[in-house]
């Protein structure tokens, strides 16, 4: 494990993942500060045999990479928070039509234009819902270099074992930041790659969409003979829009359900000095950074503070947050947002005493804020 | 012996939602006659259709089929053909669903000429959703959206498609079936974007409110609108602004297509050939 020593960005390292991962199609549009996700990957996919293609706007580059993805091979786009916006309506379609795609997102203040070249995790929420109507959304999220290659590995076997869009936030700290990563061998991730689930029986018992309710629809690569049917309408067991009433339920709670009857398998989190902690900060993308470092000055002065680091945000890591919220009074959320995540705090663990701390300028969280903060607390 | 469409079309799905005498069974067949008179496999074949009437299209015919998001075929259908580039893709959208929504991705399918088929049904109004005015509807036509009467212009799809660069454009309409299936087969044999429009009536949805009520006038609106290319021509520029040329419009054969201009590309990273310059393309700016 951990045995390949890089020096690169966080934007770089997320795109020689996924070439490492096996993608094989990447489809975007420039934006500040991802687009270095781009312009890394168009150098690596041809070499390998991959196509990676700047579309006209946000929305075909989403959509290019969606079809790519349909046909078969594994597919990505990368953006930040006004790109989502855009790709908002296709990502919903990806959803409903069960396509795996990679979206990294290297977040940027907002909303609107907001901060193009400063950091922020104000996409935390949109991840969640960035589409209308209902599904579960699969959301990680790195906390360092070399997250931004381990998770953007792991979001494509996800995003083939969900059969769905899966996010990877970066923030721009966490983007544009330059040093040392250790990472696993290009041998160790291939070897760990783990492809959607294909039919191979006869097409005439083909039904991509007719399976269990708590598990993805199995979805053929095109022009092999199995011929079906992709639509953003609800659909039927082979992917044929229906209003049949007991197919549309059955349809919407699937999505839903697939992905909460197997969060065993999405769930991930960072524990740090958290076993005798009586303060729990929350922390997450670059901003743990500074948590960890203001939690080594607090022990120093004797306060007993420790770090609950969510890897996958979405869906939220609800048991283990709730293993120490239930029994550690003092809690601090730390964002740079409003308390997005902190909502999630709150439901999950079923108070509404979380504390926070939030910078919303565009400007990184010192260590030392975080230290005044707990020692207000 | 009368063609038989069973083989290609997915006969449960039959009766289509769409009303009677509508042009886009026409189109649907004539398509269908072009496939089999090419001889594609239907496993080599995929058909993207937008939002709307035409949205239906995909799910009719058995091949690999995908129903996308309102405007976006292209943009799906350049995914799907840059990752197989040996395999035929055809969109089919709307006036509505390429010309306003989808007007972006149009204008750069067409740019890239990438080799899509692209088959615009234009029958001048949103029918789906009960007569909102299209990018082409004509002006002092009645719609639900302008019951003043639209004012918005229009413009000539086949004429933006060629000034934005698809290597094959041409125009039939529902009136000519045959003339139809044959511009289906030009268009999808030329390797390129082919930009294929085909005039079509919606007498339910453009005709009632509009004195053609019944498919044969809205049908006759259509043959009064437009003249062989030949015809067109000849004409002088006062008529010429009422007319829509039909035939072929544009075909240019040497114009590069899209994937194998990438697959120099791949020979670049994979370090085969110098890079790209300038020496590898005619036209310099």
């Amino acid at each position: 494990m951990n045995n390949r020593e890089i020096i690169s960005t966080g934007n770089d390292l997320s795109a020689i993942a996924a070439v490492d991962a096996g993608c094989m199609f990447f489809g975007g549009y420039p934006i500040t500060p991802s687009s270095e996700v781009m312009h890394t990957i168009s150098d690596l996919l041809p070499e390998v045999g991959g196509a990676c293609i700047q579309m006209e706007d946000e929305i075909g580059g989403v959509a290019a990479a969606i079809g790519a993805s349909m046909s078969g091979v594994r597919s990505m786009t990368a953006t930040s928070g006004p790109g989502i916006s855009l790709k908002a309506e296709n990502l919903g379609l990806a959803q409903m039509a069960e396509v795996p795609l990679v979206v990294v997102n290297v977040m940027r203040g907002g909303p609107s234009t907001g901060l193009p070249t400063r950091v922020s995790q104000g996409d935390v929420a949109q991840a969640k819902n960035p589409s209308h109507g209902d599904y579960k959304s699969i959301t990680l999220c790195a906390g360092n270099l070399a997250e931004c290659y381990t998770e953007t590995v792991r979001a494509f076997n996800l995003a083939d074992r969900f059969m769905q869009p899966v996010f990877v936030l970066l923030d721009e700290t966490i983007g544009h930041m330059h040093g040392k990563a250790m990472i696993p061998t290009e041998e160790e991730v291939k070897a760990g790659i783990k492809l959607r689930k294909t039919f191979d029986g006869p097409a005439e018992e083909y039904h991509p969409y007719g399976v269990e309710q708590d598990e993805a629809a199995v979805l053929n690569p095109m022009f092999q003979g199995y011929r079906y049917h992709f639509t953003g309408l609800h659909h039927d067991r082979n992917g044929f829009p229906t209003e049949e009433i007991e197919t549309c339920r059955k349809l919407i709670e699937r999505l839903f359900h697939k992905v909460e009857a197997h969060q065993d398998e999405i769930d991930s989190y960072e524990e740090y000095m958290m076993d005798d902690a009586e303060i729990m900060i929350i922390a997450y993308g670059s901003v743990s950074l500074a948590a960890k470092e203001a939690i080594r000055h607090l022990r120093k002065d004797g306060i007993k503070a420790g770090l609950f680091r969510p890897i996958t945000l979405w869906p939220s890591p609800v048991s283990a947050i709730r293993k120490y919220t239930d029994k550690i009074s003092k809690v601090l959320c730390v964002e740079l947002n409003i308390g997005q995540y902190r909502d999630e705090i709150q439901r999950a663990s079923g108070r509404l005493d979380i504390e926070g701390l939030f910078k919303v300028n565009g400007r990184p969280l010192s260590p030392y804020e975080i230290v005044n903060k707990v020692k207000e607390l | 012996m009368a063609f038989n469409y069973d083989k290609y079309l997915r006969l449960e799905k039959m009766p289509t939602l769409w009303c009677w005498g509508c042009g886009d069974g026409v189109i649907l067949k004539a398509f269908i006659r072009a496939v089999d008179e090419l001889g594609w496999s239907k496993d080599d074949v995929c058909v993207v259709s937008g939002i709307g009437c035409s949205g239906r299209f995909s799910s009719y015919v058995d091949f690999n089929t995908v129903h996308t998001t309102h405007g976006r075929t292209i943009a799906f259908a350049t995914g799907i053909k840059l990752a197989n580039p040996s395999k035929h893709v055809v969109c089919v959208a709307g006036d509505g669903d390429a010309l306003a929504i989808g007007g972006n991705h149009t204008i750069h399918g067409c740019r890239r000429n990438i080799d899509i088929n692209f088959i615009l049904i234009n029958n001048f109004i949103y029918g789906l959703t009960n007569s909102q005015t299209s990018p082409t509807t004509p002006q002092g036509m009645w719609t639900v959206s302008q019951q003043a009467g639209n004012i918005d212009p229009t413009f000539d799809a086949c004429k933006l498609a060629i000034a934005a660069g698809a290597s094959f454009v041409g125009r039939e309409t529902v009136n000519d079936p045959r003339k139809l299936e044959k511009l289906f087969i030009k268009g999808f044999e030329h390797k390129g974007f082919s930009f294929l429009e085909a005039l079509s009536n919606c007498h339910i949805n453009l005709g009632r409110k509009n004195k053609m009520a019944s498919a044969m006038d809205n049908l006759a609106w259509i043959d009064s609108i437009t003249a062989s290319k030949a015809k067109y021509e000849k004409m002088d520029e006062d008529e010429k602004l009422n007319i829509f040329p039909t035939g072929i419009l544009y075909h240019n054969e040497k114009a590069a297509e899209y994937c194998d201009m990438y697959e120099e590309v791949k020979k670049v990273h994979q370090g085969k050939r110098k890079t790209i310059t300038q020496n590898d393309f005619e036209k310099k700016i």
